[in-house]
């Protein structure tokens, strides 16, 4: 009988993404409420010390799946492995973060299963003994429960700050289990990895991120925003328009069409708060909003509200910071 | 070159959208529809392939007869002939249930390459075009913004995360999802107005293993997102005050200074 919770934790370049840990967290909450154990999934070639480092969270065992086909992903390499996987283990639910990565291989897993998969949740309940997925729908503006029916297993990705990733419990008891999976033909084949834009950030890495809008009204203003930035030790981010005019690069962009990001603080500088931005930053733990406009959507999320004029408030700001970091 | 390009009718983005009575759905009565957004990019990428390349282009859409508009709108851009799938519950399926009448839809098709949009504005699932891949057995690539289809097979770039992007290269038939914003998008010409009133639009009915085949999620209720904060105003109309109360709480409250 299908039994337990399957977590896949993505690694690039040696290392996990973040989204893996909120993602263990999802399925380690899952797990409490269905009372099920979770097992976590690392497929790779040549990876055991980086399963094994997985291994610190509170996990019932870290399954490493190996095959030399899976030293680069492919979604061929991946489906199979992850099918053979699911098949062996046969869990009841496979929890996965919705990446890009993700959303390339695991419909095609699902479909392997005549499913497909419940994807980019923000939060997963338990209710009688089944479990409601919920999700965002219509690019932000509406939310929508869902209910998993049929066999399982139950394929369900999770959004990017859904879940929190420094809340995934860690008692470093797992044990790593080494198994070789079988991979069929990888149709496709990969080119290394490159970035195009020089000094690319990660913006989902960073703690602090202030972001400007269309208020800024013009690139020679942005040094206003970099002086607050580099006053709370943050990274500088934008709005779509500011990246369309040009005035910061494209890599800076939050947001729907940019990076998606969940800081531990969020200043945002002149930005209204159009859905498409604040998909990509709902999730940061304190908000900040600066604006002009009191009426402004950003308001609605934001814990800190200033009403004001953004070039007397940043200044100010810039200031009274960097007296209390005396 | 043949290309087969899938494409979505969904509601207008900026519409304002309300519940139903039931709570299960959006009222649809009240709703402007439009072409899915990455969708109108993959019919592009299909017309400067086949510009390239030579070939056909053929647009596959389902759903009631108000898909027509996106159909004759493809047709009019230079698409050469459709497949309409008519059907009312048709944009209602799971992706998996989609994905099977698509592909009996396509299949006696000989083409060489499907595009679709990497996902709908809609529901956003995200899904249907990989899973229609694994069903033709195609190989597939997502979130693509380039297509080289110089050589034998298929080059394509493909947008990772965090300005990363990486070269596929595959062979052909396959199937790619089309990232928004890979191109510039045409407009229809008059000419190309007058043109599609004479192209093909075939009218096929889903196949009924395809539809009767149960979905495995269900929507069971739909809300407006929760307001889950509440916002502290400083300040009070004073910048400066402002400033300085909100330095404090981020230390004291937030913890972050």
């Amino acid at each position: 009988m299908s039994k337990g919770i399957l977590v896949f934790a993505e690694h690039r370049a040696g290392a996990f993404n973040k989204t893996s840990f909120e993602a263990i967290a999802a399925a380690q909450s899952l797990g409490r409420e269905l009372q099920q154990t979770v097992t976590a999934v690392v497929l790779g070639a040549g990876m055991a010390n980086l399963a094994q480092t997985i291994a610190a969270y509170k996990l019932d065992k870290v399954l490493y799946a190996e095959n030399e086909k899976l030293a680069e992903y492919t979604p061929d390499g991946y489906a199979d492995a992850m099918e053979g996987v699911v098949r062996t283990i046969d869990p009841q639910y496979v929890v996965m973060p919705h990446t890009y990565l993700v959303r390339d291989f695991a419909p095609k897993l699902a479909s392997r299963f005549g499913k497909d998969v419940i994807s980019d949740c923000l939060r997963a309940t338990a209710s009688d003994g089944g479990v409601i997925f919920s999700r965002r729908i219509f690019l932000g503006k509406m939310d929508a429960d869902v209910i998993p029916s049929g066999e399982p297993p139950v394929f369900a990705t999770f959004q990017s700050g859904a879940y929190r990733a420094d809340q995934a419990a860690k008692d470093g008891s797992a044990a790593v289990e080494t198994i070789a999976v079988e991979v069929g033909e990888v149709r496709m084949q990969p080119e290394p990895a490159f970035q195009e834009v020089k000094q690319a950030v990660d913006l989902s890495k960073a703690d602090i991120i202030v972001a400007v809008g269309r208020g800024i009204k013009g690139q020679e203003n942005l040094a206003l925003v970099e002086q607050l930035a580099q006053a709370l030790g943050g990274e500088l981010a934008a709005s779509r328009p500011i990246c369309d005019a040009g005035w910061l690069p494209i890599d800076r962009q939050i947001g729907s069409s940019g990076q998606t990001v969940a800081p531990k603080l969020y200043v945002a500088l002149g930005i209204s708060g159009a859905i498409q931005h604040l998909v990509g930053m709902k999730n940061a733990t304190t908000i900040v909003a600066v604006n002009k406009d009191r009426e402004a959507p950003i308001f609605d999320i934001a814990d800190y509200g200033i009403v004001g004029d953004l070039f007397e408030v940043v200044p100010a700001l810039t200031e009274a910071v960097k007296k209390l970091k005396e | 070159m043949k290309t087969v390009v899938l494409m979505k009718q969904v509601g207008n983005k900026d519409a304002v959208l309300r519940i139903n009575k039931e709570g299960t759905w959006i009222e649809e009565g009240d709703l402007s529809y439009e072409v899915n957004e990455s969708d109108g990019y993959a019919l592009e990428e299909a017309l400067r392939l086949k510009e390239k390349h030579g070939g056909e282009v053929v647009v596959c859409s389902m759903g009631p007869q108000r898909v027509k508009s996106v159909i004759k709108d493809a047709l009019a851009r230079g698409a050469d002939r459709a497949i309409h799938v008519v059907g009312d519950d048709l944009a209602r399926l799971s992706p998996f249930a989609a994905a099977k009448v698509l592909s009996e839809a396509i299949r006696s098709e000989q083409f060489d390459l499907v595009l679709t949009g990497l996902q709908s504005d809609d529901n956003g699932y995200a899904q249907t075009g990989v899973i229609l891949a694994e069903l033709l057995g195609l190989p597939h690539a997502t979130i693509v913004i380039e297509v080289d289809a110089s050589g034998e097979g298929l080059r394509v770039k493909r947008e990772l995360e965090n300005g990363w992007y990486q070269w596929y290269t595959m062979p052909r038939p396959c199937l790619l999802t089309i990232q928004s914003g890979i191109s510039q998008i045409r407009y229809a010409t008059l000419k190309g107005i007058m043109a599609a009133k004479k192209k093909e639009i075939r009218e096929v009915a889903p196949a009924e293993a395809a539809t009767a085949s149960t979905s495995h999620q269900r929507i069971t209720k739909i809300y407006f997102p929760q307001k889950s904060k509440q916002t502290q105003y400083l300040g009070d109309g004073n910048a400066r005050a402002g400033a300085a109360e909100l330095a404090e709480r981020l230390r004291t409250e937030a913890r972050i200074i």
